[in-house]
């Protein structure tokens, strides 16, 4: 089963940690990508820039309508994502659990809706 | 011969081994109702199989089948189905009953798995395992048939949508999860020891079964004292059971009941679960509060009982694991071990804060604590409060006859 793991963070907070700790902290991303690399598990993964960079797109009656910044303000923001292919929940959680920013943030674990048979 | 009963008996790991082989819940629990259909046609007729059980299952499992075959809907779920054990359906489950396994611990722990709501656990444990009909669980729980009819559904779809596996965990992950099974079994036999609503206050059916969760928690993890600790108290619980209710359906409290009535193999079995959970495990929160149902069972009357330990032991549950509940039993202990007023102090920041509100036996407990002081005019404010909150018949109808007594010593001239 395919399911996203949306990494959320306190971007504040990210901005506040020495240059140092951050780059402890991305070694261990790539140490996780390529175990889960080697473990078939990953599909994708990307870090995304800041919410600052963001830019919301809606269209209403036929006119495009473009905001600045991410669609809501929320305490933690969504600061990358890894596609996986995984057994079963359990097993996603145990994979969600290994990702850094678990530790700090939050991990939302996303189901991939399963592609439909044509009838 | 007594089918309903049967039924009722084999329903549960008959359904846990259904779920295994068709990958699905709704679709166990209706070829399953279907299968009792064609049994309770045939079997008055022929006879009771020897294996009922299994020849349930493989009734259930054939008419699954036959259904699936024929539904569209089939193609396009395999690839939600894939993830439970889609190779199961091939086995042949033997005629010998003990060698079907028991598939109710996979049952119990995808029940309670972590990702579903508390709510959801626990009605999804009563209304696969203990058998409860939604409505009834609606009404323990306080929610209209509606609600809780969709909160099964919503259960099974986060289950079926986000792959919760079908499966007992393995290893570390087990202990960890065990906490919220035994929270949810404990619950069950709760509900079955007093149920919140209605007249049947006490379900025997559910206290057994919730007894045989734990006995097959406990068997499992023979060396997770919680789980011994969880069957010793709920043997303890119900060791009482015949005396809780009189013969009118009165409610009858622990120092009036009649200790003769006791079951005492209950309170062996469960004094001897207790000791060894906490000499293993030390102070767990199932552990202490055995303890304490350890020391009224071993009182031979209510004037023996060791209240300044019951004091302590619920001293020690509060510094342990904090909650209003257990803050709540520990004044009432000490209002037996130390008197009255002392308890009252305690209780008032427990009403100030709120955090007890709705819940009828923190009025009840100030109410006996008042009346005990004489102060009637107080308790039976108190017993109002109590009565305007309380769900359960027996227990509305003794409020009732408190408040009566206490009104007529609030009338009564003072000698």
């Amino acid at each position: 089963m395919k399911y996203l793991l949306l990494i959320y963070e306190n971007e504040t907070n990210w901005a506040k940690v020495p240059e140092a700790e951050r780059g402890k902290i991305y070694q261990e991303y790539r140490d996780y990508t390529t175990a889960i690399r080697k473990s078939g598990n990953h599909i994708a993964g990307e870090e995304l820039q800041p919410t600052s960079s963001a830019t919301t797109v809606r269209v209403k009656d036929g006119k495009t309508v473009t905001t600045d910044g991410p669609f809501a303000e929320t305490r933690e923001q969504l600061a990358g994502f890894y596609m996986v292919e995984a057994k079963n929940l359990d097993e996603a959680i145990a994979l969600a659990a290994r990702i850094p920013s678990a530790r700090s943030g939050s991990i939302e674990v996303r189901p991939v809706m399963p592609m439909h048979s044509p009838e | 011969m007594d089918l309903e009963r049967l039924y009722r008996e084999e329903r549960g790991r008959a359904l846990a081994t259904l779920i295994r082989l068709l990958g699905d819940f709704d679709l166990a629990e209706d070829a399953l109702q279907d299968a009792f259909a064609t049994a309770l046609e045939h079997w008055p007729r022929q006879g009771v199989p020897s294996s009922p059980r299994a020849w349930l299952i493989s009734t259930a499992r054939h008419k699954a089948l036959d259904r699936r075959r024929r539904s569209r809907i089939f193609a396009a779920k395999r690839s939600e189905i894939a993830y439970l054990s889609p190779s199961a359906a091939d086995t042949e489950e033997d005629a010998d009953e003990d060698a079907v396994p028991d598939d109710r611990l996979r049952l119990i722990f995808t029940c309670c798995h972590p990702a579903l709501a508390l709510e959801a656990q626990v009605a999804l444990t009563l209304k696969t395992l203990g058998g409860l009909a939604v409505e009834e669980i609606g009404r323990a729980f306080l929610v209209s048939p509606a609600t809780m009819a969709q909160r099964l559904v919503r259960a099974k779809a986060k289950i079926r949508g986000a792959g919760i596996p079908y499966e007992v965990p393995g290893g570390p992950l087990l202990a960890e999860r065990l906490d919220g099974v035994l929270r949810v079994v404990y619950l069950v036999f709760n509900e079955g020891y007093a149920a919140t609503s209605g007249e049947v206050f006490v379900r025997h059916e559910l206290c057994a079964e919730a007894i045989r969760l734990g006995r097959l928690l406990h068997g499992l993890l023979p060396s997770e004292p919680e789980a011994t600790a969880l069957l010793g108290l709920m043997l303890l619980h119900d060791s009482r059971r015949r005396t809780r209710i009189d013969a009118r359906g009165e409610l009858v409290t622990l120092e009036e009941q009649d200790r003769e009535q006791w079951d005492r193999k209950e309170i062996a079995e469960g004094t001897s679960l207790t000791e060894s959970a906490l000499r293993r495990g030390g102070a767990g929160f199932y552990a202490i509060q055995a303890a304490v149902a350890a020391l009224h069972a071993q009182a031979a009357g209510a004037e023996e009982t060791d209240w300044p330990q019951i004091a302590a032991l619920y001293a020690l549950l509060l510094r342990l694991h904090p909650s209003p509940v257990v803050a709540l039993n520990h004044a009432v202990a000490v209002g037996m071990a130390e008197g009255p007023a002392r308890a009252l102090r305690l209780l008032e920041p427990l009403a100030a804060s709120g955090e007890l509100r709705g819940y009828h036996l923190l009025p009840a407990a100030r109410a006996d604590l008042l009346r005990r002081l004489g102060r009637f005019a107080e308790a039976a404010a108190a017993y109002e409060e109590a009565l305007a909150l309380v769900q359960h018949d027996a227990e509305r109808r003794y409020l009732a006859r408190r408040l009566a007594q206490a009104r007529a010593q609030r009338s009564a001239p003072h000698p």
